[in-house]
């Protein structure tokens, strides 16, 4: 299916000063007996943004009327780590993320953002640190894909990397199965040819079949 | 001649079916594991674009996440959980994959039933929507943890696009006592090198206390290895990993089982194979190990103190160590070994095989849960429940007042009914020690078996070296 184009998204971006926000605390683990993947936004972080009556827990940023629709995360280091838990993308992108940025992603999450519309913007320790600061100042962030930019107010651009195979979907909206049905197809029949040939063992259960 | 090439390498070339032309690699999957939990989004995928499993032998589907643990067969009580296994086993029926029945002898937690019925084999690719499928790297296979978009691709083309990682060499040397469990290596390296301590890259675990590890131990070390960040753990299939296989359900036999042992042989790192990171643990120097606060990397020796903020002068770590020990309710240099806790909790993807509840019976014969404390012991599979019981570990169990379960994730994860209520504190031999990962408010220590027995027993966290 393809998905939502993307090219930049501006806002505001409400920082997170703390480290290892796993996807545990993004999306706890009871909400995953849902099997639906639309409507998730509102169990984004809720065990920090309800306390356990089911009130808004005041201080927790995404609480705050300043960054309650901010569309930028800033996360200190390891943001999204722990379990492979798509539903936290989910979440995220139901509650409006569209950007988030740290020193380092979970690998998994990193992935699971960029087939999905959220774009991970990886930046070294020190420019997290100031732009928490931007962040909390209330600075308007603007995330460009195309340019491979993160812009700033009232600081130097700064440049980000993302997979270039991944930017261009990302960019035009490309659902990943059709593009690799399409353009490999006949590169798969040809690897499942040769395995087969080499290691007949791994292919075992269709030749009885 | 070609350039030496390390174990990652060589799993890593087998299965490129094409260069991308951005730099990443087009992989072939040859193995997919589906649960309950992370799958059902992806075959909702397939259906709406009216696609078919390339090869639905080659995906394996088995319940594990949800599910009670307390009974088995009857109808599951809790009515989203009912759902999620009902959705599971009709869309293995309408795909046609393969499924382990959750009565049936095969059922058991992913990670652990995946080796048991041969399915993962080394020089394999295996992917899960799971992230500690790094286990099976365990037999020299390249496994990694995936999101279920990757899923519904792996379903419908059998390969996907990646990234290659960088090489991390982690070498075990010197001896350890005899108590020291591969949970407690794992721990202290995360310890040491943080819980992003390995992002980016493939982990391969060697040395000759590698080579002396029965597979449960391997596995238990591939497993933890995302808990250091890394999506894959490895190690080189050996004669251990062959004796494992042999003779499996799944696993190949005569003429194709000797070809195939000759095939795995040849994929251990060659002589001379560069890393670009090289971390060197010395077993001699490590003791056992616990968590004491809300991420793997804060794991301190039972003989240490709980850490003091004051003392710690990077203003960030502070934070951390502050936050950490407000959610959970430790007090700055109390020693570890005093605190204690209200559950125990055996079993997982880490550490519920035979040899992890052999470990843990070892300290609970003869003993008692202590007053006050409730014990469970969860096997990670049914074939492991009855092997137990045929060794009588249960009844060991039962006599020191631990309950005796059905297989599954049981209090690993927060979405069955084994939950922690708010401050309540757990040992357990799971993977994280996240905040709410065994329910909302809930502290977890995490420790190897034998260490989580011997808190049972004592009613506080212990040094199982004092049982011994």
């Amino acid at each position: 299916m393809p998905n939502q184009p993307f090219v930049t998204v501006t806002g505001s971006a409400a920082a997170m000063r703390e480290e290892n926000i796993d996807t545990d605390i993004i999306f706890p683990a009871r909400f995953l007996l849902i099997t639906a993947r639309a409507g998730l936004g509102e169990y984004a972080f809720h065990d920090r943004r309800f306390d356990a009556d089911g009130n808004e827990v005041p201080g927790f940023v995404l609480n705050s009327e300043q960054f309650r629709e901010a569309p930028v995360l800033v996360a200190g280091a390891n943001f999204g780590s722990g379990s492979s838990r798509e539903q936290a993308v989910w979440a995220l992108l139901g509650r409006g993320t569209r950007a988030v940025v740290s020193s380092s992603f979970g690998e998994i999450f990193y992935s699971n953002c960029l087939r999905n519309g959220i774009v991970p913007i990886l930046l070294p320790k020190g420019d997290i640190a100031v732009l928490m600061d931007a962040a909390e100042s209330g600075a308007v962030f603007t995330a460009d894909l195309e340019a491979l930019e993160l812009r700033v107010e009232g600081q130097p651009p700064r440049r980000f990397e993302i997979p270039p195979e991944r930017r261009m979907a990302m960019l035009k909206g490309w659902d990943e199965t059709d593009q690799i049905v399409n353009q490999f197809g006949a590169d798969v029949d040809a690897f499942e040819q040769r395995q087969r040939k080499a290691q007949p063992w791994l292919y075992q259960k269709e030749q009885d079949a | 001649m070609t350039a030496p090439r390390t174990l990652y390498e060589k799993l890593w070339d087998s299965h490129v079916v094409a260069e991308l032309p951005g730099g990443d690699s087009l992989l072939y999957i040859d193995r997919h594991i589906v649960h309950e939990v992370s799958s059902p989004q992806a075959f909702v995928a397939m259906r709406e674009s009216g696609r078919k499993l390339r090869r639905p032998e080659t995906h394996l589907g088995v319940a594990d996440h949800a599910v009670p643990t307390r009974t088995r067969g009857g109808e599951i009580p809790d009515p989203q959980a009912r759902a999620q296994v009902a959705e599971l086993e009709g869309n293995v029926a309408e795909f046609g994959v393969p499924y382990a029945d959750l009565t049936g002898p095969e059922q058991g937690i992913v990670h652990v039933i995946g080796p048991e019925t041969g399915f993962t084999l080394p020089g394999t690719t295996i992917v899960c929507g799971d992230s500690h499928t790094t286990t099976h790297g365990a037999f020299g296979a390249l496994a990694f943890g995936i999101g279920a978009s990757e899923q519904g691709t792996v379903m419908a083309v059998q390969a996907l696009p990646q990234g290659k990682a960088r090489r991390m060499k982690v070498e075990l040397v010197g001896e350890r006592h005899p108590l020291i469990d591969a949970k407690d290596i794992a721990l202290a390296l995360i310890a040491k090198i943080g819980a992003h301590g390995a992002v980016g890259h493939a982990v391969e675990y060697v040395g000759h206390a590698i080579a002396g590890m029965a597979m449960s131990e391997r596995m238990t070390l591939c497993n933890m290895t995302i808990e250091a960040g890394s999506r894959m753990g490895l190690v080189a299939p050996d004669e251990v990993t062959f004796a494992y296989l042999k003779g499996r359900r799944l696993a190949p036999r005569g003429a194709e089982w000797e070809a195939a042992t000759a095939y795995w042989r040849t994929l251990a790192s060659d002589p001379g194979a560069a890393y670009d990171e090289i971390v060197t643990i010395d077993l001699a120097g490590i003791e056992p190990q616990v968590s004491w606060g809300t991420s793997p990397d804060q794991t301190l020796p039972i003989g240490a103190l709980v850490p003091s903020p004051a003392m710690i002068a990077d203003p960030s770590e502070r934070r951390e160590t502050e936050k950490a020990l407000a959610y959970m309710g430790l007090r700055a240099g109390q020693p570890l070994s005093s605190v204690a806790i209200d559950h125990v909790f055996i079993g997982s993807c880490t550490n519920g095989r035979i040899e992890d509840l052999r470990a843990a019976a070892r300290v609970a014969e003869g003993r008692k849960v202590a007053a006050g404390v409730r014990a469970i012991v969860v096997p990670g599979s049914a074939a492991t429940r009855a092997l137990a019981e045929a060794e009588g570990l249960d009844r060991i169990f039962r006599d020191a007042g631990f309950e005796w379960r059905f297989a599954g994730c049981s209090m690993c994860v927060a979405m069955n009914e084994d939950r922690l209520a708010p401050g309540e504190r757990c040992a357990s031999t799971s993977n994280r020690n996240f905040e709410g990962r065994q329910g909302p408010g809930g502290r977890t220590h995490i420790m190897s078996p034998a260490m989580a027995a011997a808190a049972a027993v004592s009613g506080h966290l212990a040094d199982v070296r004092d049982f011994a």
